[in-house]
């Protein structure tokens, strides 16, 4: 970004590094970064969000799951206003998402997304696809950029992939590279709406393995899924909604073993007959 | 032939009327059209409602109105003034600008909305969002019917004729003032006409075979 950034951007922490938040320590902190509060969401009559309170903090993973049309992938898509809310408010890191406009960009940048369809940009290279956030928003050098893509590329194992067409790929690559693509923007907070609900069985996995990766590096993240593995084995907290509602919230290892409320039970007895 | 020969003075400042026309008016018209087609699908509200306005204005008015205002109710108005010949594009190019607005925006719904959504959610504000992601994308399936309305537009330079501007649809009275007979000298000009929509169709023939491997 700035000039003085550019001294400790590179290398300095190893190959093994996504090298993501500005600050890796603060995920220790626990600060809040994503704060929901009071949110209502309406699709004519229907009630798609009931009263949503909230809190991401830094550098914590927390895990939506709830039944289809429950309302946790409106709910990820409200953080960066890709869907509007009708009432209540959304701040991340201090800040009141803006209307529209430059200001609701700018937002955007900080706010990396995953998309179930991952939504490659189908006319551009995957290396394109990478660098075209950091060459146009950021305003970096086409040179600097394509280094560093490649480099995020590397890591997430699409690295010979780079000059190909997004239909070249299989979904797991395409999925992987939309998380580089992603993590270009050097994000303070990333959402997964489904990451994994698009892909055949057998590319789950590759998917997941880099999100497990990513959290443990304290990247922020909100993921939307129905992977209870990367749950238990990535989240510090699950969030579970149905019907427009958080229903209840708790970590992992209690909210599978010991979930309070009779709709979480419901959900996951269903889960288990199969 | 010999009417085409001994008259080809009136028929080459017709056409070359004629394609002054066509020229400056696709110009201005894709230029303007542009502008409609994204206020039409842009997030705000007063943009959207202005293109809509516009193109329901404009596109629902014959085209002659356009011309008789231009040619009788503008000079009025105390504004800069321009030749006939001028006013004839803004005329042409004000309403053929929306029909290009609406190829254009039925061009980007074509472009799946997820390409968009992901484009802003990496940051891009709208018109790099659309100048980038979308168009590129909307281009090929735009090409067709946007020679469908460059050619409707060039057979609507004829109209400028019936205001004083001496363009291909006025070269059977200038060559009938000659005692040529008028039959003949119409279907010289629909020939050339012919010719020159059969320019533009090679031209969309080429653009969307250079489209098609882009992808």
């Amino acid at each position: 970004m700035e000039s003085n950034d550019q001294g400790d951007s590179a290398d300095k922490r190893g190959p093994a590094s996504f090298e993501t938040t500005s600050n890796p320590i603060a995920a220790a902190t626990g600060e809040p970064l994503v704060i929901v509060e009071d949110v209502e969401k309406y699709y004519g009559d229907f009630h798609a969000l009931k009263n949503i309170n909230l809190t991401v903090n830094k550098g914590e993973v927390v895990v939506v799951i709830g039944p289809s049309g429950s309302g946790k992938s409106t709910l990820c898509r409200t953080i960066n206003r890709l869907e509007t809310i009708n009432a209540g408010q959304i701040r991340i890191d201090g800040k009141k998402l803006p209307e529209e406009g430059k200001a609701l960009a700018a937002l955007r940048a900080d706010v990396g997304m995953v998309f179930q369809s991952f939504n490659l940009f189908a006319h551009k290279t995957i290396l394109e696809n990478v660098t075209l956030g950091p060459t146009r928003v950021r305003g970096q050098k086409r040179a600097e950029a394509e280094e560093a893509a490649r480099a995020l590329l590397e890591r997430v194992g699409v690295g010979v992939q780079a000059d190909k067409m997004p239909a070249q790929l299989s979904g797991g690559q395409q999925q992987r590279v939309a998380i580089a693509r992603a993590l270009a923007m050097k994000p303070k907070v990333m959402l997964f709406d489904e990451p994994t609900s698009a892909l055949d069985p057998e590319m789950i996995n590759e998917v997941l393995d880099v999100m497990v990766q990513l959290a443990s590096e304290g990247m922020t993240m909100v993921v939307v899924t129905h992977e209870m593995g990367f749950a238990r084995k990535a989240a510090d907290r699950v969030v579970f909604m149905s019907e427009g509602e958080i229903v209840e919230e708790a970590e992992p290892e209690e909210f599978f073993t010991n979930p309070k409320s009779d709709r979480a039970k419901d959900f996951l007895s269903k889960l288990l007959t199969h | 032939m010999d009417v085409l020969l001994n008259n080809l003075d009136i028929f080459v400042v017709g056409f070359r009327t004629t394609l002054v026309l066509f020229v400056w008016s696709a110009l201005f018209s894709t230029v303007l059209g542009l502008i409609v087609g994204m206020m039409r699908v842009s997030p705000v509200p007063v943009m959207r409602g202005f293109g809509t306005f516009y193109v329901n204005l404009v596109r629902n008015t014959p085209l002659t109105l356009i011309f008789f205002f231009f040619a009788f109710g503008y000079p009025k108005l105390g504004l800069p003034e321009f030749s006939y010949t001028w006013l004839a594009i803004i005329a042409l190019s004000l309403y053929t600008a929306t029909y290009i607005a609406e190829v254009l925006r039925s061009g980007f719904n074509t472009v799946p909305l997820g390409q968009a959504e992901a484009a802003r959610a990496i940051g891009l504000s709208f018109v790099p969002t659309m100048t980038r992601v979308v168009m590129p994308q909307a281009f090929r399936a735009v090409i067709p019917p946007f020679m469908s309305v460059l050619i409707a537009l060039l057979k609507n330079t004829t109209i400028a004729a019936g205001f004083s501007v001496h363009e291909a649809g006025a070269i059977r009275a200038y060559a009938s003032e000659r005692g040529e007979p008028a039959m003949i000298v119409l279907l010289w000009v629909a020939f050339f006409f012919i010719v020159l929509v059969m320019i533009l169709a090679y031209i969309q023939r080429r653009l969307e075979k250079r489209w098609k491997v882009a992808r």
